[in-house]
């Protein structure tokens, strides 16, 4: 295999897996849970405030 | 919610992991892709094929490099998300506005030019393949500047104003974020850093060559090239190296004084050149810091004040506070306690308190006036605000020995790699390199070295600035998500596996091309 085609190779191996899998199954932002930004912001203030 | 240390210290070590292997890749971009310009460059004023062959087979190992490494700071971004949102929240678009215009404006650039100047041969004209090839190469290291922009206001959090309605910093002065001395000097040593292991890479395979005695001409040529290259980063490394020095002496004096293993300051304090660190030292005990120590007297005080008698505080003094000081802005202050920070700290998290407590109260006036004392003791002690979440000093002292030997081995190679470039450039000079066999072994030798170099360098930055992801303003501990530390050790393996995958591959991939060499590869 050509050298270029093996890098476009890589490159699309890689992006799949850090866009359908990585992202998809293991990084979700915590705060997408929270549909407004007022609701983030308790939730981070919350946890700013509250821990010891 | 409570946030425990194993799930702040494992989003740590896989922030680590992936920083680490993405500087793996990332530098060699940086510093070649400057080179191959230059190479070109040289191709389109003369014409001669030579120069061609030259710079194609470099923009190969480029091209190698690039899509092994391209894409791994996402992952980066990722984390911030998920591991650290607290911290994400609360940095505002302080961090989002740089990393936008870096995948904007930078990574494109860098993206779009790279696929003309690495398919573009013959297709396109020698003036625009020679366009295209610059703009990849600035568009790389433009990168790099807004993602230290980001990094570099982490370390040195200015112009930005909290808002404790929505608990997020807000930009005030874009400039002084984009322009501050830490950015400047963060940008402008990784960058050179990046230079240097391009210098070394194309030093190094090009004495395989000769050690092999095939592709001569093309070796010394880039050799030539690459030991003037190589020079001028390695100068450039010591001026910003000292500017660093500058910045972090009046931004993170802890820091400072962990590259250093000092507990005690002096005025007129020496520089430690080697020592090893005695394990029994604390910041509150009267042991001596080393158990053997080379040091040069005064040295410090001079590179981070200019004044050889001046005072650098060590860890005990800061911890203790009382001494004179100067600010960012250069203004003469007395340096507060911990305890004092830890105080002001509380208060400004107890003023955010009340913030989160009245601000939705139905009583208007008893609302505003709350708020407005609220707001005034929170701006009066929010330079502090990440002290209110620290217990002891040992909180807020970074890992010494981590600190200390890491900078002492980004300077002793910086140190090999000044000697290395001059014998270099003097063996060049007289037309002896090639049969100088020691040399050769020590320019392959190089390779992994400056590699190590390149990551102590981070090291020294990173861990030197714990516990703060924000400094002064976020400790690690506050900043982590609620998370499972299952979840996070899942995906550091996952991570671990992939790059060190992507590593394999680049290495096989490079080595396979350098066996074959510039007469090797079936350029089309």
């Amino acid at each position: 295999m050509e050298v270029g085609k093996t890098l476009w190779l890589i490159i699309l191996i890689k992006l799949a897996i850090i866009f359908l899998i990585l992202r998809v199954f293991f990084f979700r932002p915590e705060l997408s849970r929270y549909d407004t930004d007022a609701e983030k912001a308790e939730h981070v203030i919350e946890n700013l405030t509250k821990q010891p | 919610m409570l946030l425990t240390s194993s799930l702040a210290d494992a989003s740590r070590l896989q922030f680590a992991l992936t920083a680490m292997y993405h500087w793996l890749f990332v530098p060699l971009t940086l510093g070649l892709g400057i080179l191959i310009a230059i190479f070109e460059t040289k191709y389109y004023r003369c014409g001669d094929e030579s120069w061609k062959k030259l710079t194609r087979f470099w923009s190969r190992i480029f091209a190698i490099n690039f899509a092994c490494g391209v894409a791994t700071g996402i992952i980066l971004e990722f984390e911030f998300g998920t591991n650290w949102s607290n911290y994400s929240w609360f940095v505002g678009d302080i961090f989002g506005a740089p990393l936008a215009i870096e995948g904007i404006f930078a990574f494109f650039l860098e993206s779009t030019f790279f696929a003309v100047m690495y398919f573009g041969w013959d297709k396109v004209s020698k003036g625009f393949h020679l366009l295209s090839t610059w703009l990849t190469a600035i568009g790389a290291n433009l990168s790099a500047y807004w993602i230290l922009t980001a990094n570099g206001w982490m370390q040195n959090p200015v112009g930005v104003e909290f808002n404790p309605l929505t608990a997020r910093n807000e930009m005030v002065d874009f400039w002084s974020i984009v322009f501050s001395p830490t950015t400047l000097s963060k940008f402008s040593h990784s960058v050179m850093s990046g230079f240097l292991v391009a210098a070394i890479v194309v030093i190094a395979i090009s004495c395989w060559y000769l050690k092999k005695q095939r592709n001569r001409e093309f070796s010394l040529r880039s050799i030539k090239y690459a030991t003037v290259f190589g020079l001028f980063a390695i100068f450039m490394l010591m001026v910003t190296g000292h500017t660093s020095a500058v910045t972090v002496t009046r931004t993170q004096p802890m820091k400072l004084a962990a590259m250093e293993g000092l507990y005690r300051g002096e005025n007129g304090t020496p520089f430690v050149g080697f020592a090893v660190l005695n394990p029994k030292k604390t910041y509150d005990n009267d042991e001596n810091p080393y158990l053997f120590n080379i040091s040069f007297p005064k040295v410090l005080s001079f590179i981070a004040n200019g004044d050889f008698n001046s005072f650098v505080p060590g860890i005990s003094d800061i911890i203790e506070g009382g001494y004179k000081y100067k600010d960012a802005n250069g203004e003469e202050k007395t340096a507060l306690s911990f305890q004092e920070k830890v105080d002001r700290g509380n208060m400004a998290r107890r003023a955010l308190s009340l913030y989160a407590q009245y601000k939705d109260d139905p009583d208007t006036a008893k609302r505003n006036q709350i708020l407005s004392q609220a707001k005034v003791y929170l701006d009066e002690n929010f330079e502090y605000f990440g002290y209110g979440y620290l217990k002891n000093p040992e909180d807020s002292i970074p890992n010494v020995p981590v600190t200390f030997y890491s900078f002492r081995i980004m300077v002793m190679l910086g140190g090999y790699f000044i000697l290395f470039l001059i014998v270099c450039w003097w063996l060049m000079k007289k037309k002896i390199l090639e049969k100088k066999k020691w040399f050769i072994f020590f320019a392959i030798l190089s390779v992994p070295l400056v590699y190590i170099c390149a990551e102590a360098g981070w090291v020294v930055a990173e861990v030197g600035r714990q516990p703060w992801t924000i400094q002064d303003l976020l400790p690690i501990g506050a900043s982590v998500s609620g998370v499972s530390s299952s979840n996070v050790w899942t995906t550091f393996i996952i991570f671990a596996v992939l790059f060190t995958t992507l590593l394999i591959a680049e290495l096989k991939i490079a080595f396979n091309q350098i066996k074959k060499g510039p007469d090797g590869i079936k350029w089309n």
